[in-house]
Parts: structure tokens; C-alpha cells; sequence
């Protein structure tokens, strides 16, 4: 298949096709190359885990892949879309990518219930009733359907954070981005995030997941790609990076997050 | 002290009821205007905020015209200077409106037009105040940028500026006065015309003070009471005197002021 065609709407995705292509993608902030020419491909159902130093780039890329920010040149391709300025809707590509935050980001004013159907009902236009069983449905998987009346604030960090794995799930995204989806959480936490990120990768899910979590990379990552300044230096199986890493950049983070 | 309100003026009627009958147009400018400003005021502080450069620059120079320019100035411009520049018919209709509307619809027009750009100024500043994060989690669950702001931002907005929109039902509120200068017999011309009949300027200018400092205590305990009812469950730990926890500034958690 020739990746330099534009894919059109309207095709939609094929199965063969990659979940995501970038190629030689570049992003300045100002004067600054946050990104510096990346090639990356994701196979659907692949799990792949982004790792390096702080300021690396991996925030920069990964929301350049549902556009929240744009990329300055190279081309980026998104289940079958290719985001560039052109595109009409882009909001329609974004009902199709779920994005998991830090900082969680659920809507404070409404609750969990209603965290998790608004997307649906508003961006999707699914029938309130229908939008509420899925919404339960979900957060029964995240385990915490009994918080559904509840307000964010109201919750722990982890469960703000599986709430927002939720909501992003109940949009039935055909990709789940997260940004460091732990980060912000106490340690006593991460596991039921990560818990529920597994089960997320073993039903086959498209991820692609920016964490310092090794331990959960070594256990779910199809593959791991380590960024640093801006680029991406290695990207190999969760074994073959661990044990021996091509770079000495590789190996000097290592050596900082497995102390 | 009070007892020349019971007096009947030179048209019949007890002072008292001029008072009274000032009070009424004086709350009626006061309530419609506000919807007005407020209505108004929504949408141009929304318009400064949004991506589209046009909407962001017309809201901008709507708040600094209608902010900078002295509301008495305002109150001139709408009742001497607009019916002659609009067509000669809608002039001459406009200046025939019997006495009380003549005055009335330009100084609900000056009051709510003025007190619409602070509004802007309000909304555009509890917009800047949310988390980026909020704009973007919508953004990211495809919401469109119309959906983002009505069903996320503009609630959560709205909730932290409660106390500022306080201010500036206050503020409409005040600023009713300045229309006796067109003409419209609200509650400080009416004490005016008592004192000039009676004489008893302290009298009838402090009864007219007594009503405003009551309305406006009502006015402030309506706020504290809806700042009360929208606060999400969740958020802020209640401050421990009511008139504190109207202050409290309530961010959402990352917000930064
Ligand atoms: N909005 C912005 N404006 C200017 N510079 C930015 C902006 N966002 C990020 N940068 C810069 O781009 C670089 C990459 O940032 P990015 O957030 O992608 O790093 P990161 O790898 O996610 O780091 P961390 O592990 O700390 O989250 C950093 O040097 C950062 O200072
Ligand atoms: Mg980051």
C-alpha cells in the first residue's frame, strides 16, 4: 500500500491499514523544534509505550496526533485521516481517538454519569437512554458504577482518572491515547489505573501511552519508543529495550527511572 | 423626621407615593437592563475568547467603546445624539415617545449596552480562568467549539464569577440614577422633586438613600444565595462565614486566577 496517498474519508479505515502513520513529522514552539522529524507507525491493537527524559517531545506528539496541537510540517495519518489543515472536522476524527490526561481533566460541573454521556450524546448524537447503559457499562469495567451520582471532586485521584478512561471509552474510540496517565497520582493508585489499562490492551485496543511506569511497559508494550530532544532515538520490543538498549541516551534514562 | 412623605404634593399625591413610583422605574431599568447587559455581555466575552480573529476583534472593541466612555456621556449620546443620526422618520418617532418610554428606552439602551461590556469583561475572565485542560478534554471527546463552550466552559465560567456579576448587578443598579439627567423620573429625580417642593432635602434624600441601601442588602443576599445553590458538589470546602464564602474565590483544582 502506498502511505503517500491521501486517504479518503469516506474509505474508511481497512483492518490492514495502520491505526496511525507520522512521517517526518516537525513542531516548533516559536523558534524551539519541539518535534524533529518523526517516524512512527502503530498497527491497530498494537500497545505502544513512549518513554524519555522530561521535554523530550512525547506530550508534544502524542496530542499532535488528535490535533489539540498542529504539526508543522511532515504528515500526519489517524485511522485512515490525515490531519492537516485542510480537514473539515476534525471532530469527527477526534470521536474516533480517546485521549486520557495527567491532570484527568473530567468536566467538575457534571457528574461522573454525566461525564461519560455528554460526548456521546452531544458529539454523537446517541439517544440519552442508550448513551446511559454504555456509560454504565463502562464504568462498571472500571469498576466504580456506585460513584455514578458523584461530582469529580468527590473522588479520588485514581478514580477520577478511571472515570476518565471511561468517558473517553464510551465515545467506542478506535484508539486511546494517554499522557502520562499515573503521574498525578498518589502512589498508593497507580496500580488501578494500570490494572485497567491492561485489561484495555488485552482486549485489543490501539494504545498509545506516554508513561514512566517500566514495570507496566514491560508487561503491556508491544513495543517501546524512547524520545529524546525532540526526536526519536530507538524503538524496539519491551524486551530487547530493557535488556540492552541501543543508545547511550537509552541507557543513561534507564539507568535514572530503574535506579 | 419621615412625616413630610405623608404630605401631599402638587400633584395630589403623597410624597411617599412619588418615592415609590420613582422606586418602580428605577427597578425596572435596573431589571431589564440587567438581562440586557448580561445577555449581551455572555456573548461578547465569549466572542473574546474564541479562535475566530474577527469575532475575538469586534468583541474587543465593543467592550472598550462601551467601557471607556463615561455612562453619563453614554446617557447624552443614546437621548440627544442617536435619534438624529438614525433616518428622519425613526428619529421623529423615537423623540415622540410619550414622557416616560422617551426617556426610558435610551437609558435602558445606555445602562444595558455599558454594563454589557463589564459583563464581557467578567465572562471573558472566568473563561481565562478555567484549566486549559477543560478546552482540550472537550476538545479531544470531539465536541465542537460551539458545544465546548455551552456545555463546558461557559457553566463552570459563570459559577466563578458570581461574585464579580454581584458587583455589577450593584453597579446597574447605582447607575439608574444617572438617567434623570435625560429626563426619567426614577428615584433620586423623584426625591429631587420632593426636596425642591418641600424643601426637606435631608428628608427626601434620605428616605431615597434608606431604599437603596435596603435593595442593594437584598440584592447581595439573592447573590450570596444562587453563588450558594451553583456550587458544585465537591469543589471548594464551605468558608465558615456566609459574607467569606461569597468572596472565596472558587477555582476549579489548576485553575490559576
Ligand atoms: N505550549 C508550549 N509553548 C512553548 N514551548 C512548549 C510548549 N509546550 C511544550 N513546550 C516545550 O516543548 C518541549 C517538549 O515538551 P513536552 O511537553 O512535549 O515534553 P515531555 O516529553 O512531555 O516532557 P514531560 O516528561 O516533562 O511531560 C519542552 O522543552 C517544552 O518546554
Ligand atoms: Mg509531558
Amino acid at each position: 500500500m502506498n502511505m503517500h496517498l491521501p486517504t479518503p474519508r469516506l474509505a474508511g479505515p481497512a483492518q490492514a491499514e495502520p491505526a496511525i502513520v507520522l512521517e517526518g513529522v516537525t513542531k516548533f514552539y516559536g523558534g524551539f523544534r519541539a518535534l524533529n522529524h518523526v517516524d512512527l507507525e502503530v498497527a491497530r491493537g498494537e500497545t505502544v509505550i513512549i518513554c524519555g527524559p522530561s521535554g523530550s517531545g512525547k506530550s508534544t506528539l502524542i496530542r499532535c496526533l488528535n490535533r489539540i496541537e498542529t504539526h508543522d510540517r511532515g504528515r500526519i495519518v489517524v485511522n485512515g485521516h490525515e490531519l492537516t489543515d485542510a480537514l473539515k472536522d476534525i471532530a469527527a476524527v477526534r470521536r474516533e481517538v480517546g485521549m486520557v490526561f495527567q491532570s484527568f481533566n473530567l468536566f467538575p460541573h457534571l457528574t461522573i454519569l454525566e461525564n461519560c454521556m455528554l460526548a456521546p450524546v452531544q458529539a454523537r448524537g446517541i439517544s440519552r437512554r442508550e448513551a446511559r447503559e454504555t456509560a454504565m457499562h463502562f464504568l462498571s469495567k472500571v469498576r466504580i458504577p456506585d460513584q455514578a451520582g458523584k461530582y469529580p471532586g468527590q473522588l479520588s485521584g485514581g478514580q477520577q482518572q478511571r472515570v476518565a478512561i471511561a468517558r473517553a471509552l464510551c465515545m467506542r474510540p478506535q484508539v486511546m491515547l494517554f499522557d502520562e496517565p499515573t503521574s498525578a497520582l498518589d502512589p498508593e493508585m497507580v496500580k488501578e489505573v494500570l490494572d485497567t489499562m491492561v485489561g484495555l490492551a488485552g482486549e485489543g485496543m490501539t494504545m498509545v501511552c506516554v508513561t514512566h511506569e517500566m514495570g507496566f511497559a514491560r508487561e503491556v508494550a508491544d513495543r517501546v519508543v524512547f524520545m529524546d530532544k525532540g526526536a526519536v532515538v530507538e524503538q524496539d520490543t519491551p524486551e530487547r529495550f530493557f535488556s540492552a538498549p541501543a543508545s547511550e541516551r537509552a541507557r543513561e534514562f534507564l539507568r535514572q527511572v530503574i535506579h | 423626621m419621615f412625616t413630610v412623605l405623608f404630605d401631599q404634593g402638587s400633584d395630589g399625591r403623597m410624597y411617599g407615593v412619588w418615592l415609590l413610583s420613582g422606586l418602580g422605574w428605577t427597578l425596572s431599568l435596573a431589571f431589564f437592563g440587567w438581562w440586557l447587559a448580561f445577555a449581551i455581555g455572555l456573548v461578547v466575552g465569549i466572542g473574546r475568547t474564541v479562535e475566530n480573529r474577527t469575532i475575538a476583534i469586534l468583541s474587543r472593541v465593543y467592550v472598550e467603546v462601551f467601557r471607556n466612555i463615561p455612562v453619563l456621556v453614554q446617557m447624552f449620546l443614546w437621548y440627544f445624539v442617536v435619534p438624529e443620526l438614525l433616518p428622519a422618520s425613526l428619529g421623529t418617532w423615537i423623540k415622540q415617545m410619550p414622557p416616560p418610554w422617551g426617556a426610558f428606552f435610551p437609558a435602558l439602551v445606555c445602562l444595558s449596552f455599558y454594563t454589557a461590556a463589564r459583563v464581557a469583561e467578567q465572562v471573558r475572565a472566568g473563561l481565562e480562568a478555567l484549566p486549559a485542560g477543560q478546552r482540550e478534554a472537550a476538545a479531544a471527546l470531539g465536541l465542537t467549539e460551539r458545544r465546548t463552550y455551552w456545555l463546558v466552559l461557559v457553566p463552570q465560567a459563570l459559577r466563578l464569577i458570581v461574585p464579580s456579576l454581584t458587583s455589577e448587578v450593584m453597579g446597574i443598579y447605582k447607575n439608574t440614577s444617572v438617567a434623570l439627567t435625560i429626563g426619567l423620573l426614577e428615584l433620586t429625580a423623584e426625591a429631587r422633586q420632593i426636596s425642591e417642593e418641600t424643601f426637606q432635602t435631608f428628608a427626601a434624600f434620605g428616605a431615597a438613600t434608606i431604599i437603596y441601601l435596603m435593595l442593594a442588602l437584598a440584592a447581595y443576599q439573592l447573590m450570596s444565595w444562587i453563588d450558594e445553590r451553583a456550587r458544585i458538589p465537591g469543589t471548594a470546602p464551605p468558608a465558615r462565614r456566609k459574607s467569606l464564602r461569597l468572596l472565596a474565590r472558587r477555582l476549579p483544582e489548576g485553575a490559576s486566577p
